[in-house]
C-alpha cells in the first residue's frame, strides 16, 4: 500500500471522501447534478434514493470507474479525474451485480482477488481463513460457487471487497435480492467493518436498512434533497420511520 | 508479474473446468482436418459425360473410346441426338455433352478437317474450366494420332515440346496443399474466437467491473487474457501437425521450429484482433458475430481456396491487411518448399507489425474508465 505523508493527513483530519458540485451527464439527462457531501473516516454513510435516482453512477464516480463530467471529489485524498488507479488502491467495491466467479472455489475467489491487489500468498491464506470464520463458512472453502445460495454469495462478495483491508468500501445494493435474516446478518457485518477503521459507502432502496446507518443521503432525480442522521431526519420532517422520511420528500418534488 | 501469474492461474482453471472447452480443443482439429483436407479439392472426378454420335464410324467410336479410359469420365449415355443430351444437361444429369456431327470422319478424310461440339454445365465456372480442359485435352491427343497416321505412320516430330514438372507438390495432391491452409485456420479460428468470447463473458456476468475496479494494470490484464490462449493455440498447431503426418504424410520440408516461430508472432496479431474485437462488444453474441465477420472475409480473401494471384487487383492490395493471407502463404512456402527464414522475413516482419498495430489497439480500447 501507498504510504506518503500527505495520504496519511487527510487520513486523520480531513474527510475520506469530499464531493463538491458533481455532475455526471449522458448527452442530455443529467444523471447526477451538482452533489455536494464529505463522509468521514469510519462512518456509516447511507446513500439512499429510488431506482434510476443516480445512485449507482454517482457511486461509480467516486470509485474510479467513470468520470465526471463537472465539479470535484476526492477520495482518500486522491482526485477522481486525475488519480483513479491511487483511488483503486484504496478501495473495496462490490458491484450490484453479482461479481464472484461462479467456476472457481470460494479459496480461488479469494486467491484472485487478493492476489491482483498484492497482498502476499501468506497474507492472503490469512485473511480468507479470517473472513470465512467471521461468516462461519469455512466449511465451504473448497466448494465452487456455483453451489453455493445466494445469500451467503453476497455475503462472500462482501469479503472479497474488504481482503486487502482498504480504507473505504463501495457497497452498491449489498442485499438486493436476500432473505430478511440474510439481510440482518449483512449489517452486523457492516459494523463490524467499520469498527475496524474501514468506511463504508453503502447504497440501498430498502429505508428499514437506513437505520442503521451513521448518516443518511437521500437522493431524488439526481439531487441530494436531504442528508444527516436517520434520527434529525426524522425529527426535522416529522416522520416516525425512514420510509415515511423518504415518502414525503419524493411526492414533495 | 505476480499479478499476471494469478490472472493466468485463473484462467486455467477456469478453462480447464470448462466442459465444452476440451472436446472443443481437441475434437475441432480432428475434424476440421479430417473432413476439409479429404472434401475441399479441386479434382474433378466423376464427370458424367453424355454422347451424341451421329457419324458411327470407326473414327467417331476410336474417339469416344478416348474419353473411356481416363478414370475421371463416367460415360453416362449414348443418345440419338443434341435436344435429349441438352434436356440431361439441364436436369444436371450430365456434365458434359460430346456432339460428333454426321460426316466427321469423311470431312477428316477429305478436307483433312472436322469439328465436334463439346457442351460443358458451366454453373461452377471453375470446375466447367477443368473439366474443358480435360475434354480438350483428349481431342487433341486425339487429333495428334491422327496426323500421324495421315504421315504414314512416320515418326513426326513437332516443332515446339513442352515438357512439364511440377516442383513443391509433384504428384499435384490437393492434400498436401490444402493441409497447411487448414492448419492456419484452426489456429486462427481457436485464437480469435476464444479470446474474444472470453473477455466478453467477464463483461456479462459482471467481473470484468470488478477487476476494473482493482488496481490491475491494463497490459496485465491484456496478457493475462492472451497467452493462455496462445499456448492452447500453438499447442492446437502441434497437434494438428501431427496429425497431418501421420494420416496425410504432409510433407515437411522446412523446419519445424520456423513455423512455430511464425505461428508465434501470427497468433498475437489474431489474439489482438480477437480482443479488440471484444472491448467493442458488449454481449457474448454481439463477439461471436464481430469475429465471424472478420474470420469468413479474412478467410475468403486468404488463397485458401482460391488463389491470391488470381484475384482483381484491388483484391490483392486489400490482402496487405489479412493477417491469414501471410500465414497461410509463409506455411505453405516453409512446410511445402522448405524457405528459410530469409525467404519469409517480409512477410513475417508484416505480420509483427501487424500484430504490435492489433495489441495496441487492443489495449487502447479496453478502458478501465468509462
Amino acid at each position: 500500500m501507498q504510504t506518503g505523508s500527505l495520504e496519511h493527513i487527510s487520513d486523520n483530519n480531513g474527510p475520506i471522501i469530499e464531493v463538491q458540485d458533481l455532475v455526471k451527464k449522458f448527452g442530455s439527462f443529467v444523471a447526477n447534478d451538482h452533489l455536494n457531501f464529505t463522509v468521514s473516516r469510519g462512518e456509516i454513510f447511507g446513500f439512499l434514493g429510488a431506482n434510476g435516482a443516480g445512485k449507482t453512477t454517482a457511486m461509480r464516480i467516486l470509485c474510479g470507474l467513470s468520470s465526471p463530467t463537472s465539479g470535484n471529489a476526492t477520495i482518500a485524498g486522491f482526485n477522481v479525474y486525475t488519480q483513479t488507479e491511487k483511488i483503486k488502491r484504496n478501495i473495496g467495491y462490490m458491484s450490484q451485480k453479482f461479481s464472484l466467479y461462479d467456476d472457481l472455489t470460494v479459496w480461488e475467489n479469494f486467491r484472485f482477488y487478493g492476489g491482483i491487489y498484492g497482498l502476499k500468498t501468506e497474507k492472503i491464506r490469512e485473511r480468507t481463513e479470517e473472513l470465512l470464520g467471521r461468516l462461519g463458512l469455512q466449511g465451504e472453502k473448497n466448494k465452487i460457487l456455483k453451489e453455493i445460495p445466494l445469500g451467503w454469495k453476497q455475503k462472500l462478495a462482501f469479503s472479497v471487497a474488504v481482503i486487502h483491508q482498504p480504507k473505504i468500501v463501495f457497497l452498491d445494493e449489498p442485499t438486493g435480492g436476500v432473505d430478511p435474516i440474510t439481510r440482518r446478518q449483512f449489517w452486523e457485518m457492516i459494523h463490524e467493518t467499520a469498527k475496524e477503521g474501514i468506511t463504508v459507502f453503502v447504497t440501498t432502496h430498502y429505508m428499514d436498512e437506513a437505520e442503521y446507518c451513521d448518516r443518511v443521503s437521500i437522493m431524488v432525480d439526481g439531487k441530494i434533497v436531504a442528508l444527516d442522521t436517520p434520527l434529525k431526519l426524522k425529527e426535522t420532517y416529522r416522520a416516525a420511520s425512514m420510509e415515511d422520511v423518504f415518502l414525503k420528500l419524493a411526492r414533495a418534488k | 508479474m505476480r499479478t499476471i501469474r494469478f490472472i493466468l492461474q485463473k484462467e486455467f482453471r477456469q478453462i480447464f473446468r470448462n466442459k465444452t472447452m476440451l472436446p472443443v480443443i481437441f475434437v475441432i482439429p480432428i475434424i476440421q482436418l479430417l473432413i476439409l483436407a479429404f472434401a475441399v479439392t479441386f479434382e474433378i472426378r466423376n464427370i458424367n459425360l453424355v454422347v451424341v454420335d451421329q457419324d458411327h464410324t470407326t473414327t467417331s467410336r476410336a474417339l469416344i473410346s478416348k474419353f473411356k479410359a481416363p478414370k475421371f469420365y463416367t460415360l453416362k449415355s449414348y443418345l440419338p441426338n443434341y435436344d435429349q443430351a441438352a434436356e440431361l444437361l439441364k436436369k444436371g444429369q450430365a456434365h458434359q455433352v460430346l456432339v460428333i456431327p454426321n460426316g466427321f470422319e469423311r470431312d477428316i478424310v477429305k478436307d483433312s478437317k472436322a469439328s465436334v461440339k463439346l457442351v460443358t454445365n458451366a454453373i461452377d465456372g471453375s470446375a466447367a474450366a477443368i473439366m474443358n480442359a480435360y475434354g480438350n485435352g483428349i481431342i487433341m491427343d486425339f487429333n495428334q494420332e491422327l496426323v500421324v497416321e495421315s504421315m504414314g505412320g512416320q515418326d513426326f516430330k513437332q516443332p515446339m515440346q513442352v515438357s512439364y514438372s511440377y516442383w513443391f507438390n509433384p504428384e499435384l495432391n490437393y492434400t498436401t496443399y490444402m493441409v497447411p491452409g487448414i492448419l492456419a485456420l484452426l489456429v486462427t479460428i481457436i485464437g480469435m474466437f476464444l479470446s474474444s468470447m472470453n473477455v466478453v463473458r467477464e463483461k456479462e456476468i459482471g467481473t470484468i467491473e470488478q477487476i476494473n475496479v482493482s488496481p490491475i494494470r491494463k497490459y496485465q490484464f491484456v496478457i493475462g487474457k492472451l497467452l493462455p490462449f496462445w499456448l492452447i493455440a500453438l499447442f492446437e498447431l502441434a497437434f494438428g501437425l501431427t496429425l497431418a503426418r501421420i494420416i496425410f504424410s504432409i510433407p515437411m520440408v522446412g523446419s519445424v521450429p520456423l513455423v512455430f516461430l511464425v505461428a508465434a508472432v501470427y497468433l498475437f496479431a489474431v489474439l489482438g484482433i480477437g480482443l479488440f474485437l471484444s472491448t467493442l462488444a458488449n454481449t457474448q453474441q454481439q463477439a461471436m458475430f464481430l469475429a465471424w465477420f472478420f474470420a469468413v472475409v479474412f478467410i475468403m480473401m486468404s488463397g485458401l481456396f482460391t488463389p491470391v494471384e488470381s484475384m482483381p487487383y484491388w483484391a490483392q492490395q486489400l490482402n496487405m491487411i489479412n493477417p491469414i493471407a501471410y500465414f497461410i502463404k509463409m506455411m505453405r512456402m516453409i512446410l511445402l518448399k522448405g524457405s528459410g527464414f530469409a525467404d519469409i522475413a517480409r512477410d513475417l516482419m508484416a505480420v509483427l507489425i501487424y500484430a504490435i498495430v492489433a495489441l495496441s489497439m487492443a489495449v487502447w480500447r479496453y478502458r478501465k474508465v468509462s
